[in-house]
């Protein structure tokens, strides 16, 4: 596989856009990425588009036909929540195995007020299992994930909580999240229940959003930056057998494998790591990432947010864009907005919440179901 | 009068791994699945193939009625009342999606380092009634 540059990145601020539909907030993204490299859509050899809820209607296409129809090939990919992380990695391959030079992946998703993610409701109301017998929206198996953490190691619903409290204050500096606001920790204990342990401030809300990256051989990339960044690795799995999945979804072994892969591709450890981007959909999710991506020994994740490690500022920043739980997740676009986050803190382009001397980022995605994905970009 | 009419309500099961017997309900319902002839694993309902080993033969197998709660969550979200939802092993058997009744709720910030492990009976109950008016019923779980 060749080395691979990220030349170009952007996003808009997510939110909800009731006024625009999805194929504008993913063009003003990637008209954007295509500005920050340096070129225009003609340098461009393929389009990837992720997006989901839109999966059956040519987004990419219509993402061509508002900035230009070049006839270039467009793929659409649905990978549940890794639907822009599994875009970025075919753009990725597409240039990796010498196929093309220059690759676009752009996210996209409008989800409108839908509700909380993957709340539930609707279906034949006689064959209605939730409630009935157990729970399968996310917030029940996401809380069931962290109850799982509880009972092997005794974590604590506070010390869930405290990742709600960090990535919130993370937010503050962070003028493309869905919502910058503080939550003490107290007012995220107090919040309504969801799904125990999980309370409001610890689930992530929907909302609309588009991101885009331009990626290129680095032959192609001399011709544009002198300072790219560098896919290290781009790993995708699936999840392998395990006793109690598919009846509990299991978002560990997952993520464990592609952390091995992605690592030994890199020809890098975590220790190795400036930052990384998780996938914290639900507070309880991020403590058990950090252990399966080797940020701590398993049963250390308490400790490890306790301690503030995981704060800017402190040993491994995670989610210094104020992750899923603030920055919001449009599902097509969130994985494509991870490596944007960390290619501006690469560059020293991201403000206030820019961790310091930042050379090597991580980012995590799950598609329930499931999908992982691991992209380690650096210097 | 047309065939339709003339056929007698049935008893449909809320997920297909729920047995109705041909003489339900002298004999109850029961969950059952498959074991792989190769590997032992165990999965509910009927299986094409084995997802551990890829193996094709299997052994019907009727579950016990018995388990242990091994994880949970208390589910506010999209009900009226908060609910207990479970992850219960089946003695000798595979993992099942449970509600789960002899739980409080309102209790589990003290409680639930005790709920790890809560022996409990599944039950049958009928829960709703399908467009062509036959019953649909389901496996619940309440504490022993």
């Amino acid at each position: 596989m060749r080395d691979v540059a990220v030349v170009g990145v952007n996003m808009i601020k997510f939110g909800r856009y009731p006024d625009k539909d999805v194929v504008r907030l993913a063009s003003e993204a990637t008209i954007g990425a295509l500005k920050d490299a340096g070129c225009t859509i003609n340098d461009v050899e393929i389009l990837v588009s992720g997006n989901l809820y839109q999966s059956n209607a040519m987004v990419g296409q219509r993402i061509m036909k508002e900035i230009g129809a070049t006839g270039i090939p467009v793929i659409n990919v649905a990978n549940a929540c890794a639907t822009g992380s599994t875009a970025f990695r075919d753009a990725w391959m597409s240039v990796a195995s010498g196929a093309y030079d220059v690759a676009l992946a752009v996210g996209s998703e409008q989800m409108g007020k839908m509700g909380l993610l993957g709340g539930g409701g609707g279906g034949d109301r006689a064959y209605r299992t939730e409630g009935v017998m157990g729970t399968g929206i996310m917030p029940g198996v996401f809380g069931q994930a962290g109850v799982e953490h509880m009972r092997k190691y005794g974590t604590t619903q506070e010390q869930f909580a405290k990742v709600a409290v960090k990535n919130h204050h993370h937010s503050m500096g962070n003028p493309y999240a869905q919502y910058q606001k503080e939550t003490p920790l107290e007012d995220v204990l107090n919040a309504r229940p969801v799904a125990w342990p999980n309370t409001l401030f610890m689930c992530c809300p929907t909302g609309d959003g588009g991101a885009a990256a331009v990626l290129m051989s680095a032959e192609k990339a001399k011709q544009y930056t002198t300072n790219p960044a560098w896919v290290a690795a781009s790993v995708l799995t699936s999840d392998p057998y395990q006793e109690r999945n598919p009846t509990m979804t299991d978002i560990n072994t997952v993520t464990r494998i592609a952390a091995k892969e992605a690592y030994e591709t890199a020809g890098l450890g975590p220790e190795d790591l400036s930052q990384v981007e998780l996938h914290d959909c639900f507070a309880t999710a991020e403590l058990l990432h950090y252990e399966n991506l080797g940020l701590c020994g398993d049963g250390e994740a308490g400790q490890l947010i306790d301690e503030g490690a995981t704060a800017i500022g402190g040993r491994i920043p995670v989610n210094a864009s104020g992750g899923l739980l603030s920055k919001g997740h449009p599902l097509g676009a969130t994985g494509v907005a991870n490596i944007v986050e960390l290619v501006w803190h690469l560059r020293g382009e991201a403000g206030d919440r820019q961790v310091e001397n930042s050379k090597v980022g991580l980012a995590h995605v799950i598609g329930l179901g499931s999908a992982c994905t691991i992209n380690i970009i650096k210097k | 009068m047309t065939q339709e009419a003339t056929e007698e309500k049935q008893t449909k099961p809320l997920l297909p791994f729920i047995k109705v017997p041909d003489n339900y309900p002298d004999e109850e319902a029961y969950i059952w699945g498959s074991k792989c002839s190769d590997c032992g694993s165990q999965f509910l309902g009927e299986r094409l193939a084995c997802g551990k080993c890829g193996g094709q033969t299997f052994e019907e197998v009727r579950f016990s009625d018995e388990g242990e709660v091994y994880v949970f969550s208390v589910v506010h979200q999209g009900v009226e009342e908060p609910f207990v939802g479970a992850i219960v092993d089946l003695k000798d058997g595979p993992s099942v999606r449970a509600t789960i009744s002899g739980l409080d709720p309102a209790k589990v910030d003290a409680g639930y380092r005790d709920w790890f492990g809560t022996k409990v009976k599944m039950y049958i109950e009928k829960v709703a009634t399908d467009r062509e008016g036959n019953d649909v019923i389901a496996a619940k779980f309440k504490v022993v």
